[in-house]
């Protein structure tokens, strides 16, 4: 029983714990049933035979699984590494001095976060060909996903160095230090680790939104899985492959999502790292 | 513009369309991340259990995923379903995994005092729950909870690649008649920015307004 939650009922008596009891009860038998159902059509319309499944020792099918693989990690990693920058960058001309960078630097925070990551891939892929340009489609992903990320990202590093007290920077100066100095000196350090469970969170965010590569047919994993789902000399096993890449990307976000919680339960224990409030992130879903 | 009034009608449906979807996700969502946000803080451990698992299940997937699962293998699973409700579907079981955690969130932020008076004066765990606690915590969680919603809003897109009739199809439409794809794509990136404006303002006010001093 986890101490916040445990205020909101008191210790159960005989009648409670029966009470408890049956609920409980309820619960699983609901659970059950509901997995039950899904086991049972699973089984009805065959997708647990071995037929359906015979396409995973194909070394063929395992090779263009493990490519998906391959280009979902690559798409996630420049995404993430371009995103990373961009966000920075952005986040330095909302902190600036100079109004024009500030509200240049706003507009287009806001405008890529308002804009679906849908909408900007199509833009890149789809768009960009009638004016002459042609983008291939990791470009496409990668372009989305670094601007739509780079966006939030951007107010998370804002969020974190205004976090940092302001008897910190009034130090710096004093110091004699230039505002590049503090920043890259006194601000950033102490932000940067307050900030990193909420970039690496966010980052789980831009594995998630890697698949929607599979929109603009970049071969990623769940491009793969439909692909090979609806080879009908493996027997269209679209469900079964679906159920093989399900696993391989929730155990991706899994331990990325792992990390993010390790960090701030590390950052939670560590006297000399500031706590912040824990920011809004702003897009999770 | 001539891409724009050349098929005026049908940028309008889809946005209707798109509408259409966020409306009914984002109450379908509310409701189940209200009741698993009330399972995962229940003296039910099996409850308990079922809620986080869930929510772990859910927020580690991709929402691409889901609706490929809802949209391609529903039908095959089960029985026949309009892609326009399976997209319903999709998106509330996705969004109700934030929704929860944005409430549970907003129960811990009300202060241990209201419900162990709450206990004091007899009331049971329901009703210190939906009485005490659930009034006060999703006041203070307004802003996330539209972020939620905004993230909802903008998902809706993801069901085009699904041929669901929405704003994010709307290209298909223009380059069939050989209009600019480009222009027709930012054209649809206005109308978002255009639905995502007053979300925001709504976020802003309901911050002010409803944000409790305590």
């Amino acid at each position: 029983m986890s101490a916040p939650t445990a205020v909101l009922f008191d210790v159960p008596g005989p009648k409670a714990r029966a009470r408890n009891t049956t609920a409980g009860v309820i619960t699983l038998l609901v659970v059950a049933a509901l997995v039950g159902v899904v086991i049972w059509r699973l089984a009805a319309t065959g997708q647990l035979d071995a037929r359906a499944w015979e396409w995973i020792l194909y070394e063929n099918v395992q090779l263009a699984l493990l490519d998906g693989l391959v280009n979902t990690l690559r798409a996630f990693a420049s995404g993430a590494v371009l995103a990373l920058v961009l966000g920075a960058a952005l986040a330095l001309g909302r902190l600036s001095d100079h109004s024009w960078l500030r509200s240049f630097s706003t507009g287009i925070v806001e405008l890529f976060r308002a804009v679906p990551l849908v909408v900007l891939m199509f833009l890149f892929y789809y768009g960009m060909p009638s004016v002459g340009i042609t983008v291939s489609t990791y470009a496409a992903v990668v372009l989305g996903l670094t601007l739509y990320n780079g966006a939030v990202l951007a107010e998370v590093f804002r969020a974190g160095v205004l976090a940092v007290p302001r008897g910190q920077s009034e130090a710096a100066y004093a110091l004699g230090l230039r505002k590049s100095g503090v920043m890259r000196l006194v601000l950033l350090p102490q932000a940067i680790r307050s900030m990193l469970p909420a970039i690496v969170s966010q980052l789980v965010v831009l594995l998630k939104d890697s698949a929607l590569g599979f929109l603009i047919t970049y071969p990623e994993l769940l491009f793969q899985a439909q692909f090979l789902g609806s080879n009908a000399t493996l027997g269209s096993p679209l469900i079964p492959v679906a159920m093989v890449v399900a696993v391989i990307y929730i155990a991706l976000c899994l331990v990325l999502s792992a990390l993010a919680t390790w960090l701030e339960a590390r950052t939670r224990r560590n006297p000399n790292v500031l706590t912040v409030a824990p920011t809004e992130r702003p897009d999770d879903a | 513009m001539d891409v724009l009034f050349g098929n005026l009608p049908e940028y309008l449906t889809r946005f209707g369309g798109t509408i259409g979807l966020f409306v009914l996700s984002a109450i379908a969502s509310l409701i189940l991340g209200v009741v698993l946000a009330a399972m995962r803080v229940s003296p039910v451990p099996a409850m308990r259990i079922t809620g986080t698992a869930y929510v772990t299940l859910l927020r580690n997937t991709p929402l691409t995923l889901v609706l490929f699962f809802f949209a391609l293998g529903f039908t095959k699973l089960f029985f026949y379903l309009p892609f326009f409700l399976l997209a319903v579907i999709g998106l509330s079981l996705y969004t109700a995994a934030f929704v929860c955690e944005v409430v549970r969130g907003g129960i811990s932020t009300v202060s241990a005092g209201q419900a162990e008076a709450a206990r004091a004066l007899g009331l049971g765990f329901s009703q210190t729950l939906t009485v005490v606690v659930l009034p006060q915590a999703v006041r203070s969680v307004m802003p996330p909870l539209t972020s939620v919603q905004i993230a909802l809003l903008k998902n809706t897109t993801v069901a085009a690649g699904f041929s669901v009739f929405e704003a994010g199809g709307f290209y298909r439409a223009v380059n069939e008649q050989g209009g600019s794809t480009l222009v027709a794509l930012l054209w649809v990136a206005l109308g978002f920015i255009v639905l995502v404006i007053p979300l925001t303002l709504l976020q802003r006010r309901l911050e002010k307004r409803w944000s409790v001093a305590r």
